[in-house]
């Protein structure tokens, strides 16, 4: 076990975790961003910089300051660690400029981007972002590619984080080991996602994209996700473990996409089947509201059983109250 | 005249076959080494020289070497960065196809020391000719029994791969360069962990540039405090110097390091002074990515002192009034040249060249790029020389590999010290945009 500081704040983790893992079982807003590392995927992280911290003790053993800020996500704790975080300015200062990096060349077409209201580049930037910019060249555009019925590639709203190529690797697996074409501000992703279209898992490249890059084709333009009620599903499906999310407008199934924790990150693959083509609710079995605490837009409208003051309860009409009594809300509160 | 290690022998007819190469004294350190040296005692006497690794950060060798992650029963790898791709820098090219042996010689030697049982040069994919120059040697030292199964009776076996690039700058990096050997996209690794632990194909790595590797057989023959006693201080040994731009005399030169720069760049001896009877204006003194210093500061410190040629006297002042040794690709440039354009072609250099894995180097190196493109077409407004140094600074320290802080250093020091050329870009644009416009000097901004 290691004892770290993370932000004053004292934790003992098992040898080999990560400051990011470490600040995550402290939660709260201290958790540093993430926007390329995803637990699920080996190999994934380092990349974006967001999560890069100030090690301001590397050890007990050797209480030396590490001379450059390093990314949280894969930098492994030592015993006596001190992290500074969000109570260091040198930090908050080069994340507003990792903000600004990804931002230049980023289209900002958040009104026709089906992404927006659970994009992690948004939540990242209007927590961290300036207002404007000072970039007044024109931003990077590529050539279209196709890349089949079912799944959308924006690659100008990409950032490059390599997930969905850890995800066509690792979990939609191919043969191939390209997924990144070209290099510096003119790499794309390329042939290897196109290749693994038709694989049973690819469409979870759409649930680990940060952004609108890789998108479902199948939900495309219908609805803004805010608008839309999560709700929690499953069915028996002999390819995965068929637990999923029904995104619904009315009494329609928009989407379907794989259940996420409070990180973003999906708890259990799905397979192509149980996202894009069971689109009815007679495939499933309801289980409920879906919980969504990210910090977003869909969790602003309270698509979630109300908590209800109990002293409220008897103000209500009858008529509310009998509702209440047959279906009882998940949570009171005081 | 100082001494020559390396190159001594380098104008003799033949020497890049086997059998003049053997002539000379070639293979010498080999037959020392395996005969009467432990692996161990190697290692020790590189230490003892206190060679500092040639291809740019300037790490002692030894220590290096010694940090080493032996564990049991598992192979070790000694890999020669020949991905030599700095723009100035071309001693390492040279070094090779005229002495192939002994670069050969020296990563038997080292391998010897390390225990390696297998190594590779990865060369630069442009350099094909070298590479073919290469194999021959290797076949001749094959066949010479210096390399293969028990080599000279010792029980020591080696076999020596020779690996092209495909032409990326990235991969001199040496995690990147790592990743392209084992066949992948060239893109760094995440430290830790560090080579010397998880290298190649995840086993225990070192990673020295070609000229480190040539100057072993050297530091074995001799021994390692005989190397000690030549340079100043912790700078100890020759270097090779690659010297180019407006210079009487370019072309590369091993020098004693302590050398003062005056003296390398005005002697007849070295490059002879600055061509057309001209003024120097800057130099770049080790390759494009360390910072360029005005006359003034190369030739002597903040402090008044005679700037030498070692890693110390090279970086007196830190970035504010020094720059650093790097690779030894030493860039001179005369009163006419613009430091604007300059630097946006360095700019353009390692725009081209990042390998767009982490965000702030993909997306700044461009956008330095950019800017400059600006500055250097008169479209440019005063607030962009501050965003420049704003842009650098967001790089600098927040890459994965050093190529961001390459990139970001040359950008930063040409507007510390050459602010004003800049702003004349700015308020002259007629003037500075013309076809062979020269900076008239601080005078006309005043």
């Amino acid at each position: 076990m290691a004892k770290i500081t993370f932000d004053g704040i004292e934790i003992e983790v098992p040898d080999g975790t990560t400051i990011m893992n470490a600040a995550r079982q402290i939660g709260g807003s201290i958790v540093p961003p993430a926007m390329c590392y995803y637990t699920p995927l080996k190999g994934s992280g380092g990349k974006c910089r967001a999560c890069l911290v100030k090690v301001a003790a590397g050890s007990a053993k050797d209480p030396r300051p590490m001379p450059k800020l390093v990314a949280s996500c894969i930098t492994p704790v030592q015993d006596g660690m001190v992290v500074e975080n969000t109570t260091n300015d040198s930090v908050l200062d080069v994340r507003k400029g990792i903000v600004e990096m990804l931002l230049i060349n980023h289209p900002l077409d958040c009104p026709v981007c089906d992404q927006a209201g659970e994009c992690d580049l948004q939540n990242f930037a209007f927590e961290h972002g300036l207002s404007t910019t000072r970039y007044e060249e024109e931003r990077r555009t590529f050539e279209k590619i196709d890349i089949g019925p079912l799944i959308q590639l924006h690659m100008t709203r990409c950032i490059l984080c390599y997930r969905c190529v850890y995800t066509a690797d690792q979990i939609a697996q191919g043969d191939r080991v390209h997924g990144v074409l070209g290099r510096g501000d003119a790499a794309e992703i390329g042939t290897y996602i196109e290749n693994i279209i038709d694989n049973d898992f690819s469409g979870n490249v759409i649930d680990v994209c940060p952004v609108g890059a890789l998108t479902d084709k199948t939900w495309r333009f219908k609805s803004r996700v805010w608008f839309t009620k999560p709700v929690d599903a499953h069915r028996d499906c002999p390819k995965c473990s068929g637990n999923v999310v029904l995104w619904y407008k009315g009494n329609e199934v928009l989407r379907t996409t794989a259940r996420k924790d409070q990180y973003g990150e999906v708890k259990e693959w799905i397979c192509n089947e149980c996202r894009f083509e069971k689109k009815e609710t007679s495939d499933w079995t309801i289980e409920g509201p879906a919980h969504i605490d990210r910090s977003s837009v869909i969790s602003a409208n309270h698509y979630e059983l109300p908590v209800l003051n109990q002293s409220v309860i008897a103000d209500l009409p009858a008529s509310t109250q009998r509702e209440l009594e047959k279906n009882p809300p998940l949570k009171l509160g005081n | 005249m100082g001494r020559k290690l390396l190159t001594e022998h380098i104008n003799v007819e033949g020497i890049e076959t086997f059998d003049v190469y053997r002539k000379h004294g070639g293979y010498r350190s080999v037959e020392k080494a395996l005969k009467t040296m432990t692996p161990d005692e190697v290692v020790e006497e590189v230490k003892k020289s206190g060679l500092r690794g040639r291809g740019g950060a300037g790490f002692p060798t030894g220590l290096k070497w010694s940090f080493l992650a032996k564990p049991e029963g598992v192979p070790r790898y000694l890999v020669c960065n020949a991905d030599e791709s700095e723009p100035g820098t071309f001693k390492d090219r040279q070094l090779m196809s005229k002495l192939p042996h002994l670069l050969i010689e020296g990563m038997i030697t080292g391998s010897y020391a390390l225990g390696a049982n297998t190594s590779y040069i990865y060369i630069r994919g442009e350099l094909l000719y070298v590479l073919r120059i290469l194999e021959k040697a290797i076949a001749e030292a094959y066949a010479a029994g210096f390399l293969g199964k028990n080599i000279l009776g010792s029980g020591y076996d080696l076999d020596l791969f020779v690996h092209p690039g495909g032409g990326a700058y990235i991969c001199g990096e040496e995690t990147a360069l790592l990743e392209s050997l084992e066949g992948k996209r060239g893109n760094p690794r995440n430290k830790p962990p560090f080579p010397a632990v998880q290298g190649l194909y995840a086993r225990p790595t070192v990673v020295n540039n070609v000229e480190s590797i040539a100057a072993v057989p050297v530091i074995v023959n001799e021994g390692g405090d005989e190397y000690a006693k030549i340079g100043v201080g912790k700078s100890t040994g020759t270097k090779l110097f690659s010297a180019c731009g407006h210079l009487n005399k370019p072309g590369i030169y091993e020098i004693e390091l302590g050398l003062p720069v005056e003296e390398f760049i005005y002697s007849d001896e070295y490059c002879g002074g600055i061509w057309k009877g001209r003024d120097l204006k800057a130099v770049v003194a080790g390759g494009s990515s360390v910072p360029i210093l005005p006359k003034e500061l190369i030739l002597k410190t903040a402090a008044g002192e005679d700037r030498l040629m070692t890693y110390e006297s090279l970086s007196d002042g830190g970035f504010v009034t020094g720059t650093m040794l790097g690779s030894g690709g030493f860039i001179a440039m005369d009163e006419t040249t613009s430091i604007v354009r300059n630097t946006w072609s360095f700019a353009r250099f390692y725009h081209h060249e990042s390998c767009g894995q982490c965000s702030p180097c993909r997306e700044g190196t461009g956008w330095l790029e950019k800017v400059l493109h600006r500055l250097v077409h008169g479209h440019g407004q005063m607030h962009d020389i501050d965003l420049l140094v704003s842009v650098a600074k967001q790089i600098e320290g927040n890459t994965i590999c050093p190529l961001g802080e390459a990139a970001a250093w040359p950008v930063a020091a040409a507007v510390r010290h050459f602010r004003d050329e800049f702003e004349w870009y700015v308020t002259h644009p007629q003037e500075a945009t013309k076809p062979g416009a020269v900076y008239p000097g601080k005078l006309v901004t005043a």
